[in-house]
């Protein structure tokens, strides 16, 4: 499998974003964001459902269009046909026609996009290689499992051999194991130089897969840098202390909130410099009447930077 | 138990339009057109047009015309309609049978010389005698038994002198001879009866006129040759009836990829809405097309219909009517939301236009404003086309009205489409 490296185009960002706005009726979906992709990166949009991952994605690709702001691809306008040739869109959806087989599926995307004989035969086969479904290419797509479904839809987006990808949750509904396969997919293509975009609301993927990693909450991008970067920045050099606590929820929260902490599902979550505070913790709540169940401490994640910069969880 | 199951298909069906509209509008509106086809508004009973050629213009022709034009039920034309405000010149026989040919009127009555010398006949049918034509087309099966009825019945209610006179020859010849003074007598009251009629008395005499007084022959100038008349007028009344069905099915497909997402992705590629459309318009006229020509050749096949001898007239009206029922399918799947909604509106639109259109019925037996109201649908002439190719067996030449008609609400059609998928093209 080879796909082409974007070393000839490292002079023009593969995508430049500048104070896009879209606004549906009184709903703000995209408020002002700005960002860069850089050559070969890997960039994770992540953010819970209704962020406006999508409705930004679907900007990039020319589908929706901005109130304001403006997209470029390679420098060129984001509806632009350079734009289109230069951009793979792997929909969130299974973008795919059901009664054709999977080699059909791909010719036909492929025609969409210019393809014809020989380039097209070879884009085919290459596609269906990196999916691995060269054993199911004459199969029907609807006899296909969803692993699998998946999976072509990832190959038809890349049938015309993008410079950009993008990708919108590519692993919705998928078993683990086939997120696995979906996920050395896609680092096959990083590895290889392709720039990608990449949107979830799962911190592991973000975590696993990209170099950088935009939070996006309410149309806004609330933190931007890499896994290191998000958790250094938001707590230092802090460590998370989880407690549960037996008793009446309303006293308990009245009281993780008076130490300055939250409370999410029932588990209390604080900050501290220095794990020696915890002795310290766990005596106020001692003198305050509370009965301790379990404790713990760890290093902030994605999902701590999420919850300490919006006050809700990720996947709420 | 029951209740609850009943209430929850209640709250279901009140919120499925589509469903409500074919539960309760549907066979309303239904029921409304077949009502008034079939006469339940009597006002509105269809007229049948009779072109009429007077060659004797004799005392008793003239009033055989005049009968014909005083009945209700027959719309009479003696000359063309004038073109440009310039009278035109009246029928003759040879006008109103091409006139007959190309469906102005289902029949004409031709009345010839020396008509007015012996009008009617008691007896046995006399070969020597001048005998009034009746030219049909023998697709309207109505209409010529209509005028033929009314002839003899005029003859006894628009000639009752002549046929007193008749009668009173018959007593003279078989009666042993008349006396002069019984000939002035009769002779006096004719002379009343004649003027009674020159006033404009009408006769009431009521019988049914079938005794067969005037000696009318008949001749079928369309249709003769057919092997079976209506197969042609059914092959595409019916055939263009699921050829709407078909195209807003296939049409459906933009629904199935705008609801999978397989539509956004189309359009993130080089295709654009516009060329993607002129390709589902191509791919659905090409169904369409295909169709008919099943229709056709299994016409041809099981009911001897004379397909192979009207090819080209076949492909100018199959085309045309393939790539206009496609245009109606793309704008029907255009305005839906869902496919269960295109199902429910394609449904309601297609049995109404089809039936008003002449898919189920032959317009020529509707009413006149219905006849009018069919030209509004693509049936009404896609059919006419049809016929005019396998029925009339008209030239190629003669069908273009018929394809500027179809093409232009095709283009009209697909254009109103074109602007409605805007909403699939950007958000």
């Amino acid at each position: 499998m080879s796909f082409p490296a974007t070393s000839s185009v490292k002079a023009v960002p593969p995508l430049h974003i500048d104070a896009l706005e879209k606004r549906f009726g009184p709903v703000t979906a995209v408020d002002g964001i700005t960002l860069e992709l850089r050559p070969g990166e890997c960039l994770g949009l992540l953010g819970p459902n209704g962020a406006g991952k999508s409705t930004l994605i679907r900007s990039i690709v020319g589908r929706v269009i901005p109130d304001a702001g403006a997209i470029s691809i390679f420098g060129a306008r984001a509806d632009s046909p350079v734009a289109r040739s230069a951009l793979g869109w792997i929909p969130q959806e299974l973008a795919l026609y059901p009664r054709l087989t999977c080699r059909e599926n791909l010719r036909s995307f492929g025609r969409y996009h210019g393809l014809r004989g020989t380039a097209l035969e070879q884009a085919v086969t290459r596609c269906l290689g990196w999916a691995t479904l060269d054993d199911r290419a004459d199969e029907l797509v609807k006899n296909l499992s969803g692993g699998m479904k998946r999976r072509l839809n990832m190959a038809a987006g890349l049938i015309h051999q993008p410079k950009l990808v993008l990708m919108d949750e590519p692993t919705v509904g998928v078993d683990p194991q086939s997120r696995n396969h979906i996920f050395e997919m896609i680092e096959k293509l990083h590895a290889a130089g392709m720039s990608l975009i990449y949107t979830t609301h799962y911190m592991e993927e973000a975590e696993r897969l990209c170099d950088r990693i935009a939070i996006i909450d309410h149309g806004e991008i609330i933190a931007l840098g890499t896994h290191a970067d998000l958790v250094r920045t938001t707590f230092g050099s802090r460590s998370q202390v989880l407690a549960r606590f037996a008793g009446a929820n309303e006293r308990i929260e009245a009281w993780v909130f008076e130490r300055g902490g939250h409370t999410v599902n029932g588990t209390a979550q604080f900050t501290i410099e220095h794990p020696a505070e915890v002795g310290a913790l766990l005596e106020a709540s001692a003198k305050a009447g509370l009965e301790l169940i379990d404790v713990s401490i760890r290093k902030p994640n994605l999902e701590s930077v999420f919850l300490q910069l919006t006050g809700r969880e990720l996947r709420d | 138990m029951i209740a609850a199951i009943v209430r929850t298909a209640i709250v279901s069906l009140r919120r499925d339009r589509g469903a409500l509209a074919l539960s309760f509008i549907l066979p309303v509106v239904f029921f409304s057109i077949f009502a008034v086809i079939f006469g339940g508004r009597r006002n509105t009973t269809p007229k049948v047009n009779l072109l009429v050629v007077d060659e004797d213009n004799s005392s008793a022709s003239r009033r055989l015309v005049r009968g014909l034009q005083q009945e209700g039920s027959l719309v009479v034309e003696t000359r063309p309609a004038p073109v440009k405000g310039a009278e035109q010149p009246e029928y003759t026989a040879a006008t109103a049978e091409a006139a007959v040919k190309t469906g102005t009127a289902p029949v004409a009555v031709i009345i010839p010389h020396g008509f007015g010398q012996n009008p009617i006949s008691f007896g046995p049918p006399d070969a020597n005698r001048p005998q009034i034509q009746l030219l049909e087309d023998s697709g309207d099966v109505v209409a010529p038994q209509v005028v033929s009825g009314l002839l003899q019945k005029i003859a006894m209610t628009a000639l009752p002198d002549v046929m007193a006179e008749q009668g009173s020859k018959y007593i003279d010849q078989f009666a042993g001879g008349l006396t002069h003074e019984q000939r002035d007598r009769i002779e006096q009251s004719l002379g009343y009866l004649r003027q009674q009629q020159d006033r404009g008395a009408r006769a009431s005499a009521s019988g049914n006129g079938r005794g067969g007084i005037l000696a009318v022959t008949s001749r079928a100038v369309v249709g003769q040759n057919k092997n079976n008349p209506m197969v042609s007028f059914y092959a595409a009344a019916i055939g263009v009836m699921f050829l709407l069905f078909t195209a807003s099915g296939a049409a459906g497909a933009l629904l199935d990829e705008a609801e999978s997402g397989t539509l956004d992705r189309v359009l993130s590629s080089r295709v654009t809405m516009t060329t993607l459309m002129l390709g589902k318009l191509t791919f659905n006229s090409l169904l369409a097309f295909s169709q008919l020509v099943l229709m056709f050749l299994w016409g041809w096949a099981v009911f001897r219909l004379d397909f192979w001898s009207h090819i080209p007239g076949f492909v100018v009206m199959g085309v045309s009517s393939a790539v206009a029922v496609a245009a109606f399918g793309i704008l029907l799947a255009s305005i839906c939301r869902t496919r269960a909604q295109l199902g429910a509106l394609s449904t309601l639109v297609i049995l109404v236009m089809s039936s008003i259109g002449g898919s189920m019925f032959p317009r020529f037996l509707m009413p006149e404003a219905m006849q009018k109201a069919g030209l509004l649908t693509i049936n009404a002439w896609a059919i006419d086309g049809f016929t005019k190719v396998f029925w009339r067996d008209e030239p190629v030449s003669h069908l273009w009205p018929q394809l500027l008609v179809l093409l232009g609400i095709a283009i009209v059609l697909f254009g109103i489409a074109r602007k409605v998928a805007r909403r699939w093209e950007f958000a």
